[in-house]
């Protein structure tokens, strides 16, 4: 009989780990230095908001949706409203279409600047993050302009925004938004061409085309193999109006994906760009919504991560009768999984970051 | 200021949070902010830090956590619950799932507003955690010397 000399251990990896800003749990069989393994455990920010909207009236239940993740905070409580506009059947503004564009495009940038800054501390380039860093918080001080808010913005309304855009504002972003193109393209030389950086991403969790089919994969983990598949392209608020092509690689290592969201910010700055040269004149921001709703409508939206689900059903209370979401975050976590096999154990936590996991989204 | 105030290492953990307050914490570490000036380093290992952040509020499955992580700082030691939601519980308090804010689990000393909080905020809660922690550290040393004298 042939005996197994190999020995194989179990690591636990989290909740509370340096490279992670959030608790995700992973338990990491390893043989040697490789993962054979990885058992991920879910759960730890579970708060239940799919249980408190059918106990909240559906117009405050915009701004608890919002605080599902405070990173793509603007886009949770858009997705909202928009399956809510379709249950009541309503027609947005122009003028709301392309605002709620712009604070879209917006997050984007200050995402995936997050994650490049994330992605930086995770190979150890802590002089990189603080750039990353740094650029970031112009976006915030734009965010903090329009909105008033830096990261929850709560200017979706279900009809509608609340807030304009003025012209002042418009030339600060415009100026603003130039400041970051030229910074980021700074950076960018270190993030791309550097030799540590290479060998530290290329050729690492490599996924192919079939493999993201396989396993579900979405947004620029999906778009970093090939796979060539942006929602925004489905033409909901201002999009269909807006010349973009989604931003794909074929590589789909680490670099393809840093690749990727590094020049999806170049094209959300475009896209700022070319909605603000098309603001509608007509300043009017919201329709009027009557009544309690009645139906159900199912929405799906690009965020920074990928696509997201919004599921809303309702019989004519005051309350939601099932609001469902499926976020970007879990339909990658069996990517994430697949990447492990076979990676060492240093390469972990730059794997769990590659996928942009957001936690506080996927257990909401 | 004393010996200990000018070093002490600070914990992040996120309870239960949207994600606003933390990446509102790292924020405070980065250029803009730099906490660091006031001495704070960041780490992750609970059994170095003298300052515990904690964003967001406590749910059944990260209460043990939680409680794990205080237990295993060194005393002294100091807590700060940033944000509402570790304050109080905030919007998500009536949620199934949240026990409420983090003092239900552990004792908090300072309390930071805001939803999510401010870096400012931030800073300001820290500031007055550096100032605590130094009280602390000096009342131990008493004791400390105390029972040494004692002893003998």
């Amino acid at each position: 009989m042939a005996v197994d000399l190999s020995r194989r251990s179990v690591i636990p990896y989290g909740p509370q780990h340096p490279v992670l800003p959030e608790p995700i749990h992973l338990d990491l069989v390893i043989e040697d230095e490789k993962v054979v393994e990885a058992i991920p455990s879910i759960g730890f920010i579970h708060r239940g908001l799919e249980g408190l909207a059918m106990k909240k009236d559906f117009n405050d239940m915009q701004y608890v949706i919002e605080r599902i993740c405070g990173i793509c905070s603007f886009m949770h409580g858009m997705g909202y409203c928009e399956a809510l506009e379709g249950i009541f059947e309503v027609e947005v503004p122009d003028r709301a279409k392309f605002l709620r564009t712009i604070w879209c495009e917006m997050s984007r940038i200050h995402s995936h600047l997050l994650w490049l800054g994330l992605l930086a501390d995770g190979f150890g380039f802590e002089s990189l993050f603080y750039q990353a860093w740094r650029i970031r918080e112009k976006i915030l001080d734009m965010a903090e302009l329009t909105t008033g808010g830096r990261l929850i913005a709560s200017v979706n309304k279900i009809g509608g925004v609340l807030k304009d855009i003025d012209d002042d504002m418009t030339k600060a972003i415009l100026k603003n938004i130039g400041e970051i193109e030229e910074e980021l393209k700074q950076i960018e030389k270190t993030f791309l061409l550097d030799y540590t950086v290479q060998s530290r991403l290329k050729g690492v969790g490599v996924l192919t085309k079939e493999q993201i089919h396989e396993l579900g994969g979405v947004g620029p983990v999906a778009r970093a193999s090939g796979v060539n598949v942006d929602l925004r392209k489905r033409g909901y608020a201002a999009y269909k109006y807006l010349d973009f092509e989604p931003v794909t690689s074929n590589d789909g290592d680490c670099y393809a994906r840093c690749n990727v969201r590094l020049h999806e910010v170049y094209q959300s700055i475009d896209l700022i760009r070319q909605a603000i040269a098309k603001l509608p004149e007509d300043r009017t921001l919201a329709v009027p919504v009557k009544g309690n709703p009645d139906g159900e409508c199912f929405v799906r939206l690009e965020q920074s991560r990928g696509e997201a689900v919004y599921y809303a059903k309702a019989t004519g209370g005051k309350f939601l009768d099932r609001m469902r979401i499926r976020t970007p975050t879990f339909a990658n976590i069996p990517s994430l999984c697949e990447m492990l096999k076979g990676a060492t154990l240093s390469d972990v936590g730059l794997l769990v970051i590659t996928i942009d996991p957001c936690i506080s989204c996927t257990e909401r | 200021m004393g010996k200990v105030a000018r070093s002490p290492w600070l914990l992040h953990y996120d309870g239960s949070s949207c994600n606003g307050c933390d990446i509102e914490v790292l924020a405070c570490l980065t250029p803009v902010y730099d906490a660091e000036r006031f001495g704070i380093m960041n780490t992750g290992d609970p059994l170095q830090a003298d300052i515990f952040l904690i964003t967001g509020g406590v749910n059944t499955q990260n209460k043990d956590v939680v409680k794990q992580i205080y237990d295993q700082m060194p005393r002294p030691k100091v807590v700060v619950a940033v944000g509402v939601c570790a304050c109080t519980g905030g919007v998500f308090k009536e949620c199934y799932n949240i026990l409420g804010g983090a003092d239900s689990v552990i004792p908090v000393d300072i309390y930071v507003p805001g939803c999510a909080a401010r870096p400012q905020a931030i800073i300001d809660g820290i500031v007055k955690a550096v100032a605590l922690f130094q009280e602390r550290s000096d009342e131990h040393d008493a004791k400390v010397k105390a029972e040494k004298k004692g002893g003998r």
